[in-house]
């Protein structure tokens, strides 16, 4: 029971900073937002019994990536966004279109699902169960996946420096 | 054990753990002063108490009574939450760091720590990643050149050096074969400690844990004479006590984390009564955490500060490789003898 009363509470807190997210107007915010939804994510994890996934929630995605955005955010300086209004669009066709998805997922989850219900622990949430799953079970996928990271990477630096600076090299200052 | 009892018994331990943490930050002060002065030929605190060791608690009395400002034109809901986010987190590691063995008090037992968790060391990598924003939100939420300056400095050092301490520790784990903090102490029984055996990772874990605090030579988030004071430039009163203290209790869980991780934690010679078999695993865990503190305050008013590109240079490209080229070899040799 109270377990379920702190999932729900988490699961609620997760919603409400995604909206909030969305509603600020100032990027800071926005990404604190963010974190928070990170963050409850990362405890709804642990309250389903994934202890591991749960910190690598937090250490990768709140700690190491939303602190990028923040660093971002606070070179740039990025100050107060104007509201442009809203548009038309979003309001006529965004919005049922959204409550109707979020209708048609729960439906067929609820009643067309094959899946059955598993208790907390029953599947194996520990680091070496996810070991095993990464490292031997899914090498192949997983290490495809790490080398295509590691193209994008050097994709984003090749673009973002110049042809010349690319070309004479790292610049030595004395 | 019923829920009531779990729930009593776990706070007792945390107001304990926080307490005895809240004094080990303070004292740290008390002996960073004290050792400086006598590196520097003077006495230090020596007024208030016997060698000034109620300093801290005068210090401490100061705080309260000096006003509390709030700039003009800081963002006031991050500039308050700030030095919460900071403390918060620094206090939150300490609760998986085992000071001791299992004690027995008439009919309960418990093991000197708040709580033992199969991904312990992973909760003070996390803590310490997230305390990463009380620095960040407070050097941009002041809305001054030199907190901004040094809050971004912080957050980059803090979060490039990070990537080598979980780095330095990954050679350990792999020899322990658990992230639980007491599975890791207890596979250094009968003087295996594992400094012997990575020593490598030791040398990378000591010197990133001096860049994650930002301390010297480290210190550049803070240095006086190009950014007044960093990221607290404009804070005062309990704010900046807040951050003072956060940044204390990092250095007291680094040290601890150094202690456990290669250096047996509390481990050590045990005999005599039943009384003194239970303290003397705490006593030496202490002594331990406390010559790394010592060490610290030595290497600080002993080397110079770096430059930043020396910093970046230093952390990206000797640290880092020597981590994974650790972690290479360790994995090696443990595979190859099974």
């Amino acid at each position: 029971m109270f377990h379920l009363i702190l999932f729900l509470f988490f699961g609620a807190i997760c919603v409400a900073g995604a909206v909030n997210l969305l509603v600020q107007s100032h990027p800071i915010n926005s990404a604190l937002s963010l974190i928070a939804v990170m963050a409850s994510l990362a405890v709804e994890y642990l309250l389903l019994g994934a202890e591991f996934l749960n910190a690598v929630q937090v250490i990768v995605y709140a700690g190491a990536i939303m602190v990028l955005f923040v660093i971002t955010i606070m070179l740039l300086n990025a100050g107060k966004e104007a509201s442009s209004g809203g548009s038309r669009v979003a309001i006529v066709l965004g919005i049922p279109g959204a409550l109707v998805g979020t209708l048609l997922i729960g439906w067929t989850l609820l009643f067309h699902s094959n899946t059955r219900a598993v208790p907390i622990g029953a599947l194996k949430g520990d680091p070496r169960a996810i070991a095993q799953l990464l490292f031997h079970d899914f090498l192949l996928p997983f290490e495809i996946t790490s080398v295509l990271i590691l193209i994008a990477i050097m994709g984003a630096v090749v673009l973002t420096s110049r042809p010349a600076a690319v070309a004479r090299g790292p610049r030595r200052d004395g | 054990m019923s829920i009531t009892t779990f729930v009593i018994i776990s706070l007792i331990k945390s107001l304990a753990v926080i307490f005895v943490m809240m004094t080990a930050a303070a004292y740290s002060v008390w002996l960073e002063r004290k050792v400086s002065a006598h590196i520097q030929n003077r006495w230090g605190p020596t007024k208030v108490g016997p060698f000034g060791l109620l300093q801290p608690l005068a210090d401490g009395v100061k705080f309260i009574f000096k006003e509390d400002l709030v700039e003009a034109n800081v963002y006031k809901p991050l500039y308050i939450a700030a030095p919460i986010i900071a403390m918060m987190f620094a206090l939150t590691s300490i609760a998986v760091i085992p000071f001791g063995n299992w004690v027995e008090v008439g009919p309960w037992g418990t093991y000197l720590q708040v709580t033992d968790l199969n991904i312990g060391l992973l909760v003070i990598l996390g803590s310490t990643s997230m305390g990463v924003y009380g620095v960040a939100l407070a050097g941009w939420s002041s809305n001054s050149k030199y907190s901004l300056l040094g809050g971004l400095r912080a957050s980059a050092q803090m979060i490039s050096y990070e990537v080598s301490l979980g780095l330095a520790l990954v050679g350990v784990l792999i020899m322990a074969g658990s992230l639980s903090v007491r599975d890791i102490v207890n596979a250094q029984r009968h003087l295996h400690w594992n400094i012997f055996f990575q020593p490598v990772g030791f040398v990378v874990y000591l010197i990133s844990a001096y860049a994650e605090t930002n301390r010297a030579p480290f210190d550049l988030p803070e240095a006086e004479s190009e950014l007044v004071a960093g990221y607290h430039t404009e804070y005062s009163s309990m704010k900046f006590a807040m951050f003072f203290v956060a940044e204390y209790c990092n250095m007291v869980t680094v040290a601890c984390l150094a202690t456990l991780m290669f250096f047996g934690g509390w481990l050590g010679p045990v005999g005599g009564p039943p009384i003194v078999q239970a303290l003397l695993p705490v006593i030496w865990f202490c002594l331990k955490v406390f010559f790394f503190m010592f060490l610290y305050v030595w290497v600080r008013w002993t080397l110079p500060r770096f430059r930043y590109d020396q910093l970046m240079a230093f952390g990206w490209k000797i640290l880092l490789p020597l981590a994974l080229a650790n972690i290479v070899v360790t994995a090696l040799i443990v595979a190859w003898r099974g």
